[in-house]
């Protein structure tokens, strides 16, 4: 236990809480990172993901693309970017972004996906514009899923924002690879401590914002069924992208 | 290309420490999940809190996780022990969701029929529930022997040597190739262990193979064209 | 009035779904498109709201060819109702009643104080106005579903199978709920099923398909019923096994209609 006492006295040091590399920088950094890299990567792929599952085409090369993109390393992208373009920030967020597209775009196109193809046929019917049944129908009912694809994209970011440090000179990452250079375990694990706290507060902001999202009417389908066993033959998981490539 | 032909053995070598590392990793997250899963499944109240505690351990970085797990184990930091731990943790997080859902996928009917026929609990879990559940654990399995591979090399840069250190050491020293080579390497080896897993499972479940093909989700346009 | 000129469609995988189809739907009336599946008369259906465009012929509303209207702007001035009521699940009951007069750029005001009416007008409490379609039963959801498909005040209501989900009681009391409502607004109504029981019961016109988009016979129910048009008519309808023969027998002086079974079907006037 006297590691965590090491990581504590870390912690509660005044010296790390101010100037150049300071804890509150490297939070700053870390949450100015992953939230550039959060909005590039959105703007290309939720937008992509959003066409696949309203036209149905595509949806092969999108799989493949969202599965194979997540077998790649991530330490590997980090390293090769890093050689190929230098020290400075484009290289770590380049590589971010090309990892944090495979679950946005398979959230994406899965939420749009799931609305019940009657649904959009009736609001055809009525006489929405293509652009209406995206926007007022596929949208909001597909919300729940889109943003658990923006949930798992924000956990994969962060976790490799920390992972970025070691090519670049950013975020919370620098502490644990500071400590690991110098062995000061209390280093490295105040670091980690922090990086975990960031994550799980982040994480449970989209928890809570997963469930606003959830339009009342469905909330309202989910207690029916509840009540009255499975009428659909396909269920919609709150947050089916969780898998694959973390870190 | 030079720096790949004089160092073959050395990826050889690497593929091989890290068939060593994540394999273990893989087998013990299925074997520890799938209990997990089914204790979700089987007792409502259980689910909820059991895969909130999935999702908090998937949230921590990996990086984080391997550099604390030793405060707790006690462990060296290279220990290659402690690494495995840390990937076990990270696949039970990643399987624990869908062996609940595989377990779910076992129609009602079929569990009750065979509870009618005179099958015990045990009985009925070895010789219905499990091998219906199959075809989803495997899915679940597939995704675990994907990220388990790509997780592992992170462990390179704590000082555990594996495909990743290949990363580190070309990143160090500016060989391009020994990057490159690390990447197709690392996903050579997940493609393979997934293509065994693939046919393991045709070989223990031979009554899946057919059904593969047509249950396929149908696309949007095909089902505007069926309801027109 | 409808009228189908020489309607052909085939699918781009070369299934034919109707072929060379002529008739004229009457205004006002009720006709209704039968047969199983695979005979079409969805396809025909969507047809007339561009839901579907035909690959040969001509879909005329009152002598305008449809394909010359905007798809969008046609369907809005038309109602649609189809089997699983096609509510919005996000939506309240009142929202969904007043979505094409929304669309329409109706007040919000206005649009809502009409979808009330509707509500009676259907035969639905206006205390459900504020519930979600999930929490309605499947009869009170297919109300709702006319309630919308009536909303813009069209001249034509389509409706695809619209009772094939509920279960006989309910569809019992929709036909009859139906069949009072057309008495009052005498819409042009196109209506889908494939249960020739309620196309006699709904249908001033009714028009039997067969399989591959061909119309059999186009007709009202009693002249189907005296004249089958060929055996495949008098097969769907069941007049060649008997099942619609009925006859008259004596009981204590008065004169009751019997059915095939020795059912008694009712008595006879006079």
């Amino acid at each position: 236990m006297n590691l965590f006492l090491d990581a504590f006295a870390w912690l509660a040091d005044p010296a790390n809480w101010t100037g150049p590399g300071s804890i509150p920088q490297r939070i700053a950094e870390h949450l100015w990172v992953s939230a550039l890299v959060l909005v590039i990567a959105s703007a290309i792929a939720l937008p992509l993901g959003a066409l696949v599952g309203h036209t149905g085409r595509g949806r092969e090369p999108a799989v493949m693309v969202s599965g194979g993109l997540r077998a790649l390393p991530t330490l590997g992208v980090l390293t090769l970017f890093g050689i190929w373009i230098g020290i400075g920030l484009a290289a770590p967020v380049i590589a971010l972004v090309i990892l944090a597209i495979p679950p946005l775009l398979a959230g994406a196109y899965a939420g749009f996906e799931s609305v019940d193809r009657r649904t959009i046929d009736a609001a055809r019917a009525m006489g929405m514009r293509e652009l209406q049944v995206v926007g007022k129908v596929e949208l909001p009912l597909g919300m729940p899923i889109v943003v658990g694809g923006i949930r798992s994209a924000t956990l994969q970011i962060i976790a490799t924002a920390t992972l970025a440090a070691y090519i670049a000179d950013e975020g919370l990452g620098r502490f644990i690879f500071a400590g690991l250079k110098t062995r000061d375990y209390g280093e490295m694990l105040g670091g980690s401590i922090l990086v975990i706290l960031l994550a799980l507060v982040i994480d449970g902001c989209f928890a809570l914002t997963q469930r606003v999202v959830v339009p009342a009417g469905v909330r309202a389908t989910r207690t029916a069924e509840l009540r009255s066993g499975p009428t659909r033959s396909r269920t919609i998981v709150g947050r089916p992208n969780t898998e694959g490539n973390q870190e | 290309m030079n720096w790949l032909w004089s160092n073959l053995d050395l990826v050889g070598e690497l593929m091989l420490v890290h068939l060593a590392l994540s394999v273990p990793a893989i087998i013990l997250s299925f074997v520890v999940s799938v209990p997990i899963g089914w204790l979700a499944h089987r007792y409502r109240w259980s689910r909820g809190v059991l895969l909130s505690i999935c999702g908090l351990l998937y949230a921590i970085p990996s990086l984080a996780l391997f550099i604390a797990l030793p405060a707790f184990t006690g462990l060296s930091l290279r220990s290659p022990v402690n690494l495995v731990i840390a990937l076990t943790l990270y696949g039970v997080a990643v399987i624990v969701r869908t062996s609940a859902d595989a377990f779910d996928s076992v129609e009602r009917d079929i569990r009750q029929s065979a509870t009618a026929v005179g099958y015990s609990a045990a009985g009925r879990f070895w010789g219905v529930e499990l091998p219906l559940a199959g075809p989803v654990l495997l899915s679940g399995l597939r995704v675990v022997i994907v990220s388990t591979v790509s997780l592992a090399t992170v462990g390179a840069v704590i000082g555990v040597p594996s495909l990743g250190s290949l990363f580190t050491d070309g990143f160090q020293r500016g060989i391009q190739i020994e990057i490159i080579t690390g990447i197709v390497a690392t996903i050579v080896l997940a493609l393979g262990l997934d293509a065994l897993s693939v046919l393991l499972g045709r070989l223990l479940m031979p009554w899946t193979r057919r059904a593969s093909s047509n249950g396929r989700v149908l696309t949007a346009r095909r089902v505007r064209e069926e309801t027109a | 009035m409808i009228e189908f000129r020489g309607v052909t469609k085939q699918f781009p995988d070369g299934t034919i779904a109707v072929h060379d189809v002529d008739i004229v739907i009457p205004p006002r009336k009720t006709t209704v498109l039968v047969g199983s599946s695979g005979s079409g008369k969805t396809t025909l259906l969507r047809m007339i709201n561009r839901m579907v465009d035909p690959t040969g012929g001509q879909v005329l509303i009152d002598g305008t060819d449809v394909a010359t209207v905007d798809p969008v702007k046609l369907r809005r001035g038309i109602g649609y109702v189809m089997q699983n009521s096609g509510l919005l699940p996000h939506r309240k009951v009142i929202d969904n009643v007043a979505t094409v007069p929304l669309l329409r750029g109706e007040s919000r005001r206005a649009a809502h104080a009409h979808a009330l009416e509707l509500l009676d007008t259907v035969g639905l409490d206006r205390s459900l106005a504020d519930r979600y379609p999930a929490q309605l039963s499947g009869g009170q959801q297919q109300r709702v579903g006319v309630a919308r498909g009536l909303a813009v005040d069209p001249n034509i209501l389509l409706m695809d199978e619209p009772f094939g989900a509920v279960d006989p009681i309910v569809r019992a009391e929709l036909q009859q709920e139906l069949l009072r409502l057309q008495g009052e607004l005498g819409k042009t109504v196109v209506f889908v099923t494939h249960d020739i029981d309620e196309a006699f019961l709904l249908g001033d016109q009714v028009v039997i398909m067969q399989q591959g988009g061909l119309i059999s016979q186009a007709a009202s129910p009693a002249e189907i019923l005296a004249h089958p048009a060929d055996s495949f008519v008098a097969d769907f309808v069941g007049a060649d096994r008997g099942k619609r023969a009925l006859h008259v027998t004596e009981v204590d002086g008065r004169r009751v209609v019997v059915d095939a079974d020795g059912r008694a079907a009712g008595v006879l006037a006079s």
